[in-house]
């Protein structure tokens, strides 16, 4: 087998052996977007009136509206749960381990995106499977369309993990991440409000929120539910994905880690 | 063919000095004590040999393979144990060493194979299935050196592994790693205690981000304890 293909498996397997060693880490995962869908949005329902709007072929409950910016919220938080496991890896020194293998970083870095992207989408299934039982049920088919979505949004938001992990360099700065990045990655973006509802209060916020490539990640999940296609969120996304993937990888590179250190 | 050879390497923290223009070679196959106190310069050596740094300046070639243009044919050689525990506490033994067999592309029945080897070598093959949680630290150290040989490299470097052992599961260490040498290991073995070199040790002082000394050990100690000899050194030096 090549060395290309074991070093994937093992490490794909290593972060789901991680995530069944951590099951309270599976729980929460879960309990966070629940409480959302049925608290939150049971509460804005009445406040909130929603228009058609693609992909939507009728009026829709505002619960099926926030659904795919729940999933995003879910790949969100665990592309930040990933990078934080990455800092706890430094920290530990078991990171050296992966960075000294013979094997080139790219591609262990990777690797590690890559498990940490099917762990994320296990989870949004389940999700997906909770929300069902509650009547909240997306066109049968959609479910299968929507996991190349997914796959390509947990691929940028772990990618984004990888990034910051690659810049935090102790676990203590990493509270920080909350309210610079998660927080504002998740209200600026259209989880929960479409962006013709955020302009009717400010047009500049709904032009952050269109920058934002959480919102594209969200649209592209949306329209790949209801078997739709939405062209220029995939660009977008596949756009942010490169662009965090790359810059990751030149964090993590030796000369990377070498200027940071060397000031 | 020279095991290690570092030549004018040099390493700064944002202007502060780390390694100044170090050199030395060691002999494939022979033993070299690292000596230094805290802070001279002995773990960015290691981040450098390892490259998890880049030199700004110097050459480094592992087994003839020099580390910055072939990279992973150096790497491939190198064999490392760190300072701080790198296991997986929540995994086996067994996976330790299997995970780190899959990083080094090393699959199927060798890896099976191989890891049998190096736990018999090390004297763990009863600990197989332990959790690395629930090992002592002599035992924690042994697995990590059982995986550095996991993929058979021509250098081991070890980075003070006899840290926060006892004196019998240091002493137990310091033997087990001398004797890795008898099959053409070169073995390159950090540490700021005196009493973990031999007088037949080949022995590098380093001190204030410069070697101070290069010999044997009984030529540096001359008439006296290397444990005096070392401090006289580099108080002379401080």
């Amino acid at each position: 087998m090549s060395g290309y293909l074991t070093s994937l498996i093992a490490i794909v397997g290593r972060e789901a052996l991680r995530f069944v060693h951590q099951r309270e880490r599976f729980v929460a995962a879960l309990v966070r977007p629940l409480v959302w869908l049925l608290v939150f949005a049971a509460g804005f329902r009445a406040a909130l009136g929603l228009s058609i709007i693609p992909p939507y072929q009728t009026y829709i409950t505002y619960e099926t509206y926030i659904v795919p910016g729940l999933c995003g919220m879910i790949l969100l938080f665990n592309g930040m749960q990933s990078s934080l496991s990455l800092i706890y890896d430094r920290e530990m020194g078991s990171m050296k381990l992966l960075l000294t293998s013979p094997l080139p970083r790219w591609w262990l870095l990777i690797c590690k995106l890559l498990g940490a992207t099917a762990i994320s989408i296990l989870q949004v299934y389940a999700f997906l499977g909770i929300a069902a039982m509650f009547g909240i049920i997306m066109p049968p088919l959609g479910y299968v369309a929507a996991l190349p979505a997914l796959i390509v949004a947990g691929l940028m938001l772990g990618a984004l993990g990888l990034l910051l992990s690659s810049f935090i360099k102790q676990l203590e700065n990493f509270a920080g991440v909350m309210n610079f990045v998660i927080f504002p990655m998740f209200f600026l973006s259209s989880a929960l409000y479409p962006l013709w509802k955020m302009a009717e209060s400010s047009v500049l916020l709904r032009d952050i929120c269109a920058v934002n490539p959480f919102t594209h990640a969200v649209e592209l999940i949306r329209f790949a539910l209801y078997l739709d296609f939405n062209g220029a969120a995939l660009g977008w996304t596949v756009l942010a994905t490169v662009v965090f993937t790359s810059a990751a990888l030149w964090g993590y590179s030796p000369e990377g880690t070498g200027i940071r250190r060397r000031g | 063919m020279n095991g290690i050879s570092v030549k004018n390497l040099s390493y700064d923290y944002g202007g502060k000095p780390a390694l100044n223009n170090v050199s030395f070679e060691i002999e494939a196959g022979s033993f070299c004590a690292l000596l230094g106190p805290n802070g001279a310069g002995k773990s960015t050596l290691f981040n450098l040999l390892t490259r998890l740094f880049v030199p700004p300046q110097g050459q480094i070639e592992i087994a003839g393979h020099n580390l910055h243009t072939d990279p992973r044919a150096a790497l491939a050689q190198l064999g490392i144990v760190f300072q701080q525990t790198t296991l997986d506490l929540d995994l086996t033994v067994y996976q330790n060493l299997s995970y780190f067999a899959a990083l080094h592309g090393i699959s199927g029945r060798q890896r099976s194979v191989r890891i049998e080897e190096v736990l018999d070598r090390l004297d763990i093959a009863d600990r197989a299935k332990q959790k690395a949680r629930t090992l002592n630290g002599g035992h924690r150290r042994r697995t990590e050196i059982a995986r550095a040989l996991l993929h058979k490299p021509a250098v081991l470097l070890l980075d003070e592994a006899t840290v926060g052992l006892d004196a019998a599961a240091r002493a137990s260490i310091t033997d087990h790693v001398h004797g890795l040498t008898d099959d053409g290991t070169t073995i390159l073995w950090a540490t700021h205690l005196a009493d973990e070199v031999r007088p037949d040790d080949r022995l590098i002082v380093l001190h204030q981000a410069e070697i101070l000394a290069d010999g044997f050990a009984r030529d540096l100690q001359k008439d006296t304890s290397l444990q005096e000899a070392f401090l006289a050194m580099t108080r002379a030096n401080a």
